[in-house]
C-alpha cells in the first residue's frame, strides 16, 4: 500500500480521518486541561500563602 | 455496613494525591503504546472491509468511544454510591471528574457514528438504536454536570448527584430497551453493521488495543483531574502548602 | 405500615388535597398547557386527517409529557419555600413514605386530569374513537410513572434559584421508556395488533418507580434542604 492510498482511504478519506482527527483534539484537550488547571492552581495557592504569610508578619510587628 | 479502616487511609487525600501521582505514568505510558499498536494495526494492517471498503476503519474510535461511554457512567455511579453511602470524598470527587470525560466519549461516538453512517446510509443521522441511546445518554450527562454546577456546595453536589446518577443506572438498561425495541419495529432491517456478529481476527485486535488503551486513558486522566481538584479544595491542609512550596 | 405512620400518610395525603383545592386555579395551567401544545401541532403541519391521524398518539404523549413536567413545581416548591417540608422530615415517620403520599396527592390533581381531557384532544387529533380507550388506559398507566420520576428530579432542584430548566434536562430523557412504549400501544392497537407487551412492560415500569422513587426523592430532599 501506498502512501497516497493510505490518505486516499479508498474514497472515504474525508470520513475517516475526520473521525480520527475529531478523536485526537478531544482526547488531547481532555488530557491537557487538567494539567493546565493544576498549574494554575499551584500559582494562585502561592499567591495565596505568600498574602497569609506576610499577614501573619505584619501581625506579628504590630503586636511587637 | 463498615469499611476496613486501610480504605479510609488508602482514601485520605494526602495519600490519594501521592499514589496517584505515582499511578498516573502506570497508565498514561502504555496506554500511548496501545493507542500505537492499534492504530497500525487498525489503519494499516488490517485489510479493508469487502462491503464498507475503507469507511468501516471508523468503528476502531467509534466502538471504544461508545463502550466507554456507558463505563464511565457506571464508574461514576458507583463512585456516586461509595461518596454517598461512606462518605468517602474521593469518591465523589472521581464521580464528577468522570463526568466531562464520559460526556467526551458520548460525543465522540455520536461524532464519529455520523461520520460513519453518511456514506453508509447517505445520510448523516439515523435514529438507529445505538446512536439514539448514545444521544440519550448525552443528555444524562449534562443533566449531572449541569446539576453539579449549580450547586454551589460541593459536599452538596457532591451528593445530589449521586442520587441522578444512580437514578440514571436503573434508567439506562431500561432506557436502552426500549429504543433498541423502538428501532427494530419502526425500521426493521436497518443496517447496523457498526456490530457485526462475526467480525475477523485482524479487525478485533486493533478494536481491542483500542478499547483497552481508552481505559488507560480514561484511567490516567480521571486521576489527573481528581488531583488538581484536590489541591483546590483541601488548600488550607498542610500537604497542600508543601506541595506547593516544593513546586519549581 | 403501622398505625400510626398510616394517620400520618393520609394526613398529609388530604392536606396536599386540601390545599391543592384552594389554589384550584393554578392547577388548570397545565391542563390549558397540555391542550394548547397539542393544540399547536396541526397548526405548525397542516390538517389534514391522514397526517394527524397517525401523529396523534405521538403528540398526544409529548405534550402530556411536557405538561406534566411543568406541573411539578407545585409538588414541592410551596412546602419547601414556607419551611413545611423541613417539618415533615423532621417527622419520626420514614419520609419515602411521606413523599409518596405527596405523589400520589399531586398525581390526582394534576395526572389524573390529564386523563379525563385526553378524549378532547384525540377529537382534535383525529384520533379514531376505538383508539381513544387505549390512549387514557396508557395515560393511567404512564402519567403516575411521570409523577413519580419527575418528583426526584424536583427533588433535586428545588433549592435552586434556576432548577427549571435544569428540571427538564434532567427529567425528559428519563420519560423517555414511558413516551416510547405508550405512544406505541395506541398505535398498535388502532394496527388491530396485541398491545399486551406494552401494557406489562409500562406496568413492570410503574411498580419499578412507585417502589424505588420515593426512596430517591427522600434522598434527594434531605440533600437539598442541607
Amino acid at each position: 500500500m501506498s502512501i497516497s492510498e493510505f490518505f486516499h482511504m479508498g474514497g472515504y478519506a474525508v470520513y475517516v480521518w475526520s473521525s480520527y482527527g475529531l478523536a485526537f483534539v478531544v482526547m488531547l484537550a481532555i488530557f491537557i486541561k487538567p494539567v493546565l488547571t493544576r498549574k494554575q492552581i499551584i500559582r494562585e495557592l502561592r499567591m495565596k500563602y505568600r498574602q497569609q504569610e506576610r499577614q501573619q508578619q505584619d501581625n506579628a510587628q504590630a503586636e511587637n | 455496613m463498615k469499611l476496613p479502616a486501610i480504605v479510609h487511609k488508602f482514601s485520605s487525600p494526602r495519600n490519594f494525591y501521592v499514589m496517584s501521582g505515582k499511578l498516573i505514568p502506570w497508565f498514561a505510558w502504555p496506554c500511548l503504546i496501545l493507542l500505537v499498536a492499534g492504530l497500525y494495526y487498525g489503519l494499516i494492517e488490517a485489510p479493508a472491509d469487502y462491503q464498507q471498503g475503507e469507511s468501516y476503519r471508523i468503528i476502531f474510535i467509534h466502538v471504544p468511544s461508545a463502550w466507554m461511554s456507558m463505563m464511565i457512567y457506571m464508574v461514576m455511579a458507583i463512585a456516586g454510591a461509595i461518596g454517598l453511602i461512606w462518605r468517602i470524598k474521593m469518591a465523589d470527587i472521581v464521580a464528577s471528574a468522570s463526568a466531562p470525560i464520559g460526556a467526551a466519549f458520548t460525543f465522540l461516538a455520536l461524532v464519529t457514528g455520523s461520520l460513519w453512517g453518511k456514506p453508509m446510509w447517505g445520510a448523516w443521522w439515523v435514529w438507529d438504536a445505538r446512536l439514539t441511546s448514545e444521544l440519550i445518554l448525552l443528555f444524562l450527562y449534562l443533566g449531572f454536570i449541569a446539576l453539579q454546577a449549580s450547586i454551589e456546595d460541593p459536599r452538596n453536589a457532591a451528593r445530589a448527584g449521586a442520587v441522578l446518577a444512580l437514578v440514571g443506572v436503573v434508567n439506562i438498561p431500561i432506557i436502552h430497551y426500549s429504543v433498541e425495541w423502538w428501532s427494530t419495529l419502526h425500521q426493521g432491517a436497518t443496517i447496523t453493521k457498526l456490530d457485526k456478529p462475526s467480525i475477523h481476527i485482524s479487525m478485533l485486535i486493533p478494536l481491542l488495543l483500542m478499547a483497552v488503551a481508552f481505559k488507560l486513558y480514561y484511567a490516567a486522566s480521571v486521576l489527573m483531574r481528581a488531583r488538581s481538584e484536590l489541591l483546590k479544595r483541601e488548600q488550607n491542609a498542610r500537604w497542600v502548602r508543601e506541595i506547593v512550596a516544593n513546586e519549581s | 405500615m403501622d398505625a400510626k405512620l398510616s394517620t400520618a400518610f393520609w394526613a398529609l395525603l388530604k392536606r396536599d388535597l386540601r390545599l391543592a383545592y384552594r389554589h384550584r386555579n393554578e392547577l388548570l395551567n397545565p391542563l390549558f398547557f397540555f391542550v394548547l401544545v397539542v393544540m399547536l401541532f396541526p397548526l405548525g403541519t397542516s390538517p389534514e386527517k391522514e397526517l394527524l391521524m397517525t401523529m396523534a398518539p405521538g403528540v398526544i404523549w409529548v405534550a402530556a409529557l411536557l405538561a406534566s413536567m411543568l406541573s411539578l413545581d407545585t409538588l414541592f416548591r410551596a412546602d419547601f419555600e414556607d419551611g413545611t417540608l423541613e417539618q415533615i422530615t423532621l417527622s419520626p415517620h420514614p419520609l419515602s413514605v411521606l413523599v409518596l403520599a405527596k405523589i400520589i396527592a399531586h398525581w390526582l390533581v394534576t395526572g389524573f386530569p390529564m386523563i379525563l381531557l385526553a378524549p378532547l384532544l384525540a377529537v382534535f387529533m383525529y384520533l379514531p374513537d376505538e383508539g381513544i380507550g387505549v390512549l387514557m388506559l396508557t395515560l393511567a398507566i404512564g402519567t403516575p410513572i411521570l409523577s413519580l420520576i419527575g418528583a426526584i428530579g424536583m427533588g433535586l432542584t428545588v433549592g435552586l434559584r434556576r432548577g427549571g430548566m435544569l428540571l427538564s434536562l434532567i427529567v425528559l430523557p428519563l420519560y423517555i421508556p414511558v413516551l416510547i412504549f405508550s405512544a406505541n400501544a395506541v398505535n398498535t392497537y388502532l394496527a388491530d395488533l396485541a398491545i399486551r407487551g406494552q401494557i406489562y412492560f409500562l406496568m413492570a415500569v410503574l411498580v419499578l418507580a412507585i417502589t424505588l422513587a420515593p426512596i430517591a426523592t427522600a434522598a434527594a430532599l434531605r440533600i437539598s434542604l442541607e
